[in-house]
């Protein structure tokens, strides 16, 4: 790329093809063809997982067509199935996830970009980027010996009494459930807001603030009514990064939902997701329908990972380029 | 008017430190969790943990020797299929590639990197456990591979793009050929760069569960070879934390206190020893 050898103006057929058979002489165009060939390899092979996906999920799509995402029933038994409970579970999970995650990381990446010195900010960071490496598994092994305690002990209880009212809050607890689920997430997916955040509000140009300061508003309105609303778009992709995150995890939610394909209005009550489902039932499906009709939910997570995904990039994109234009 | 800015400056400091309340609650979770796992595992870890076989269901003792195994046979083998790819795609993106492929190569690596892990799984699955027919060590080590080619590649490329212009010129004027260039100056120049990037997908795959679920699947026994199911720990963590023994919850948090331990010293030490003075992508 930058090691552009200088092309002659006037190069006929002649020199050209010598100059190609040097190159294959010293052995570049073999290289080339080889790393080429990995390369497109990585295309193939998402082509190929694009393709198994849909080939292997035929089955559900014929029989039951977009009935598929607003039936409740789930009976391997009867070949009935239904994916609205999984579908329920999944949106009602991650919104709780991002209730809670959402304010906490957008703050903590405020102190971090704005605020802290860039040493203490820096060692903060690098703690940030460990706990985003814990793997989710772990997560689930304390969500399961801690949360699920702590949400019977002492979240039912303190939600229960004042809120009971509501629907959200109705009914028993069993300490597995949406919420729990959602707290667990909520967790997981904080490094992501953060580390991202971070980014973005740090490439917001210096001058936006010092601008801000110099018409005399305190550091607190330069950074939430000059800098934040600069770097809003990028924020929000770091949002929706979390939230494919948090649509897409298995293990940690499969371990406290419950695993109960329902669908209550009680965050408190036992559900399920499409990953727990898949996690859960994909080895003992029997029958071509069942297998299938579980490939078709990892179809729909793959679709809406991809999607938020793309528009996370694009924004974070959007406005880091508008951060460093500017400056 | 005194009032008003006496309690805009209250506002100020109280939102700012509210944030920095924020920052450390998110940091403290890191170590409520070491802590917990530390406290927890290190009470139930020793040496029968890493040197037998779990003992039939009931029995209490026994330890996850097969699954450290399995778990250093399915990262072997990951590795093996993920990092070539990965690495030779990057070069070829950093310094043979211009234009449209470069840019279809690299979304597929974004896509790939963002779909999710239960996915991969179900992907490895139906490419390799159905035609053989049975769950495999290597249709794990395939699903996980898979999940390290993205941050090989994009990492692989950057830290390439990242070598001073001067050096290939230097090289192009002694007279090397381009791949030769490559292999001798560039690659050598970018190399700690791109093994940091190696350790942390590495250190990224090896906690993982979902995939491995219905490629690898488990075994209370000594794997019987390649195509052969294997245990490995993130499974087995799963699989005993969620059963009803005591003795296995147990063994359930010193898996997890060994697993995390081995995920967090990698990426301590890919983050601060070998990446010295680089910025390593996240």
């Amino acid at each position: 790329m930058a090691t552009a050898t200088p092309t002659i103006p006037s190069a006929g057929p002649l020199p050209r093809s010598r100059s190609f058979l040097s190159r294959v002489r010293d052995g570049d165009e073999i290289a080339r063809l080889v790393t080429f060939l990995f390369a497109a390899s990585v295309v193939l092979i998402t082509i190929l997982l694009v393709y198994q996906l849909w080939v292997n999920s035929a089955l559900p799509r014929q029989k039951f067509g977009l009935r598929f995402f607003v039936t409740q029933v789930w009976d391997p038994v009867m070949d009935e199935f239904g994916a609205l409970p999984f579908v329920y579970g999944t949106v009602v999970t991650s919104a709780v996830a991002l209730l809670l995650a959402v304010p906490l990381g957008i703050g903590a990446a405020i102190f971090l970009a704005e605020l802290a010195p860039p040493r203490i900010s820096d060692a903060l960071q690098f703690l940030i980027d460990l706990l985003a490496a814990v793997p989710s598994v772990i997560y689930g092994l304390l969500g399961v010996f801690i949360v699920v305690p702590l949400m019977r002990t002492v979240i039912y209880p303190a939600l229960n009494k004042p809120f009971g009212f509501l629907p959200i809050f109705k009914g028993p607890s069993y300490g597995v459930g949406f919420l729990t689920a959602g707290i667990v997430l909520a967790i997981m997916v904080i490094p992501y807001i953060i580390s991202v955040s971070r980014e973005v509000l740090l490439s917001v140009p210096r001058d936006q603030r010092e601008a801000a300061l110099a018409v005399g508003s305190t550091r607190w309105e330069s950074t939430w009514k000059v800098v934040v609303p600069f770097a809003k778009t990028g924020i929000m992709g770091s949002i929706f990064l979390a939230l494919a995150r948090a649509l897409g995890e298995t293990m940690a939610v499969t371990m406290v939902i419950g695993n109960t394909p329902k669908i209550a209005a009680s965050l408190f009550a036992p559900g399920y997701s499409i990953a727990a489902v898949i996690a859960n039932e994909f080895t003992e499906a029997t029958g071509d329908l069942y297998l299938q009709s579980l490939i078709a939910l990892g179809l729909v997570l793959f679709l809406l990972t991809f999607i938020l995904n793309g528009l996370a990039r694009l924004l974070i994109l959007v406005t880091t380029q508008k951060g460093s234009g500017s400056d | 008017m005194q009032a008003r800015l006496q309690w805009r400056k209250f506002v100020s400091n109280f939102m700012l430190t509210m944030t920095a309340v924020c920052a450390f609650v998110s940091v403290a979770v890191l170590f409520f969790i070491l802590g917990y796992l530390l406290f927890n595992g290190g009470t139930s870890i020793n040496w029968a943990f890493f040197t037998q076989l779990p003992k039939p269901v009931g029995e209490t003792g026994g330890g996850m020797a097969n699954a450290i195994v399995g778990s250093a046979k399915l990262l072997l083998a990951a590795s093996l299929f993920g990092v070539p790819i990965g690495f030779l795609g990057g070069v070829y993106l950093a310094e043979f590639s211009g234009g449209a492929m470069a840019s279809v190569v690299r979304y597929a690596a974004d896509l790939l990197n963002g779909v999710p892990s239960i996915v991969i799984g179900i992907f490895a699955y139906s490419l390799v456990v159905l035609p053989f027919k049975h769950f495999s060590t290597l249709a794990g080590a395939f699903a996980l591979g898979l999940m390290m080619i993205p941050i090989t590649l994009r990492s692989t490329e950057e830290f390439l793009n990242g070598v001073p212009r001067m050096l290939r010129e230097g090289a192009m004027a002694l007279g090397a050929s381009k791949w030769q260039t490559i292999a001798t100056v560039i690659v050598p120049a970018a190399y700690r760069g791109i093994l940091t990037a190696i350790l942390l997908a590495l250190a990224r795959v090896a906690g993982e569960t979902a995939p491995l679920l219905f490629t690898a699947f488990g075994n209370r026994y000594w794997s019987g070879g390649w195509s052969q199911p294997t245990a490995s720990l993130p499974v087995m963590i799963f699989t005993y934390a969620v059963s009803p023994y005591e003795d296995w919850h147990r063994q359930a948090w010193a898996a997890g206190l060994v697993l995390l331990g081995l995920i967090l010293i990698i990426n301590i030490v890919a983050r601060t020893i070998l990446s010295r003075g680089i910025a390593v992508p996240r």
